[in-house]
């Protein structure tokens, strides 16, 4: 697990959904074939309208035309981000795209779940409401360890929740990791 | 202190006496059902991580319903199929539902009620977050992805932190022009899209109760759309009516304690009921029908888990009957045996089937089909700017297709209602 991830914010709103994050016409490429897989690099997050895509401005693209990643490590939310469907594809398109962690004021279960699970990237918790304070390519720094998250381009730190028993998963790896690890399953 | 049904249902599934919210344990999986847009990826993931020969833990307790991309021309899509086909062969699973043969069901919640694979106080877990829907057999079920999905395939288990429960309580009778829909857009206006967050919606009272099993799974379908872990109502003699015939397991019959700890509780007049929508672009949008009918609709679509079931196009057809719609109106039967059901279920002699056809609806196939939007040739897809007023459970931008078209989410009545006129418009004036 990485103690420190910094790197350029890509600001959305409240209640983005699994059909913004990857819309259902996409869901077909496969996920483990690497020349396929790219492609949800591509389409990660093109379900958002354009008005609401890198807030506070908008019309701000996550990929550029023609990429398969994004310049953008870390994605900041309201609440209830990932709502919908349970489509893993969503955690693990923004994680092809290049996203280290998703910081939000709270997230729907699922999607939690997936990003841990899965070990796409961790699902970070806000104590207060952050995403109208950080404007999309302000320079953000969480460190894991102490957390906090940093806006270095305004000069404001942050608290981040207790990961609590879902630590355990984040530091194996994966559920599976974390089931061999804890005798679950065997090696 | 007692416990509710989900807790008992989990408990019993851990071998502990008794659970508390919050806590994490690993549960005992009596059934996992999987469909086309999360079953490949699911197969790789365990071929991943327990070989590639692995064998699942217990065939006779997988499930793999295609229903989500099936008639359409998209290679992967159909390539998809190919690959659950393989699975299925190669670890000999006796529960497939395979396109194009006389298996074929279509929709995956309404196809497990079907094949009696909801069975009272068993936990089902499924790769989709209408797995919900199961939860009106009094069991516990919810929705996961690929990895969770995987791990069970693999080991039979999965951790599971316990929800806690908001009890929904619907005292005295629905009035005849309320549906399951109705009631539940009602209360996620009440309590938001994240308004149940990782918890559990417990639906009683004695107007619940006396719903049909159908209406009862529409009630647990859209637990997801606030946020809900699962939607949960304890099974009864409805419930074992239904079953009879479907399975050879009756089941756990568990009810709550009447000293349950609740999160939440809250208690409606049913009688006091009235037709709702959820206006664009979010479920818990909640506006009264008879307050939109200034909204003029291009499209109306009934059908999905939610709004595509028998029940839902009988009460369609009432409308229907004798009448023209206004607007492109697309009836999509779930499953295989509600479009049979169309064809045997007469209203004054005519059949469903013949209603719409001579309102001028136009008949698509069993599956998923627009609901999620789809490969750009689906049955019903939105292409523009259209305003569609639909049976389904998502009105998210985006959701059927076209970012640019709004969708407001409605009961059968209120829909085809709004089908005839052309806008939004309350069924009482029809029924």
């Amino acid at each position: 697990m990485k103690k420190i991830i910094e790197g350029p914010a890509y600001v959305l709103g409240n209640n983005i959904d699994t059909d913004q994050i990857i819309p259902a016409d996409k869901l077909m490429y496969s996920l483990s074939d690497p020349e396929e897989k790219k492609f949800y690099g591509q389409f990660a997050l093109s379900g958002v309208p354009d008005a609401q895509s890198g807030l506070p401005k908008g019309q701000m693209s996550f990929v550029n035309e023609g990429e398969f990643s994004s310049p953008y490590k870390i994605i900041v939310g309201g609440n209830n981000f990932g709502c919908g469907s349970s489509r893993e594809h969503a955690p693990a398109c923004l994680e092809i795209a290049g996203v280290e962690a998703v910081v939000a004021e709270s997230f729907a279960r699922i999607f939690y779940r997936n990003s841990i699970d899965g070990g796409f990237f961790i699902p970070f918790e806000t104590e207060v409401s952050v995403y109208q304070e950080i404007e999309t390519d302000d320079i953000l720094r969480i460190d894991v360890e102490k957390g906090t998250l940093e806006n270095k381009t305004k000069n404001k730190t942050y608290n981040l929740k207790p990961l609590g028993d879902v630590a355990d998963i984040i530091e194996a790896g994966d559920i599976f990791q974390y089931a061999k690890k804890a005798g679950l399953i065997k090696t | 202190m007692g416990m509710t049904i989900t807790e008992k249902i989990l408990a019993a599934h851990a071998q502990r006496d008794r659970v508390e919210p919050g806590e994490n344990i690993w549960v005992d999986v009596d059934v996992l059902m999987t469909h086309d847009v999360c079953g490949p990826g699911t197969i790789s993931i365990f071929k991943k991580q327990f070989g590639k020969q692995a064998k699942v833990w217990d065939p006779d307790k997988v499930v793999i319903i295609p229903d989500h991309y099936i008639f359409t021309k998209d290679e992967k899509a159909n390539r998809n199929i190919d690959i659950l086909r393989d699975f299925v062969k190669e670890q000999d699973l006796p529960h497939y539902y395979d396109v194009g043969t006389e298996n074929y069901k279509g929709v995956c919640h309404v196809a497990l009620a079907e094949e009696g694979f909801n069975r009272p106080g068993e936990v089902l877990f499924g790769t989709d977050s209408h797995t919900s829907t199961s939860g009106a057999f009094g069991l516990f079920s919810t929705g996961i992805g690929n990895t969770d999905a995987a791990f069970i395939l693999g080991t039979g288990k999965l951790w599971v932190r316990i929800p806690e429960t908001m009890r929904f309580e619907f005292t005295g009778e629905f009035p005849p022009y309320i549906m399951a829909k109705d009631i539940l857009l009602q209360v996620i206006g009440d309590i938001g899209v994240d308004g149940a967050t990782y918890r559990s919606m417990e639906w009683t009272g004695e107007a619940v109760m006396s719903l049909s099993m159908e209406e009862r799974m529409t009630l647990c379908n859209m637990a997801i759309e606030a946020g809900g872990k699962n939607g949960i109502i304890e099974a009864d003699q409805v419930t074992k009516e239904y079953n009879q015939g479907k399975t050879s397991i009756d089941g756990q019959f568990y009810s709550s304690d009447s000293d349950a700890k609740y999160y939440y509780k809250k208690t409606y007049d049913a009688s006091k009921m009235e037709p709702v929508v959820a206006k664009p672009h979010s479920p818990d949008n909640k506006a009264l029908a008879r307050e939109c009918e200034d909204v003029k609709l291009d499209r109306c679509y009934i059908g999905s888990c939610t709004g595509g079931k028998t029940t839902d196009f009988i009460a369609a057809a009432k409308l229907l009957k004798g009448n023209t719609v206004k607007i492109d109106t697309y009836i999509v039967p779930a499953t295989v045996e509600v479009e049979k059901d169309l064809s045997i279920q007469k209203i004054e002699g005519e059949t469903l089937l013949d209603i719409f056809k001579n309102a001028g609806c136009r008949i698509g196939e069993p599956s998923c089909a627009a609901c999620l939007g789809g490969p750009a040739d689906t049955f019903g897809r939105t292409q523009g700017e259209e305003i569609v007023i639909s049976t389904t459970n998502r009105n998210f931008p985006g959701r059927m297709g076209s970012k640019k078209s709004s969708v407001y989410l409605a009961a059968p009545y209120t829909a085809a209602a709004s089908a005839l006129t052309g806008h939004i418009t309350d069924p009482r004036k029809f029924l």
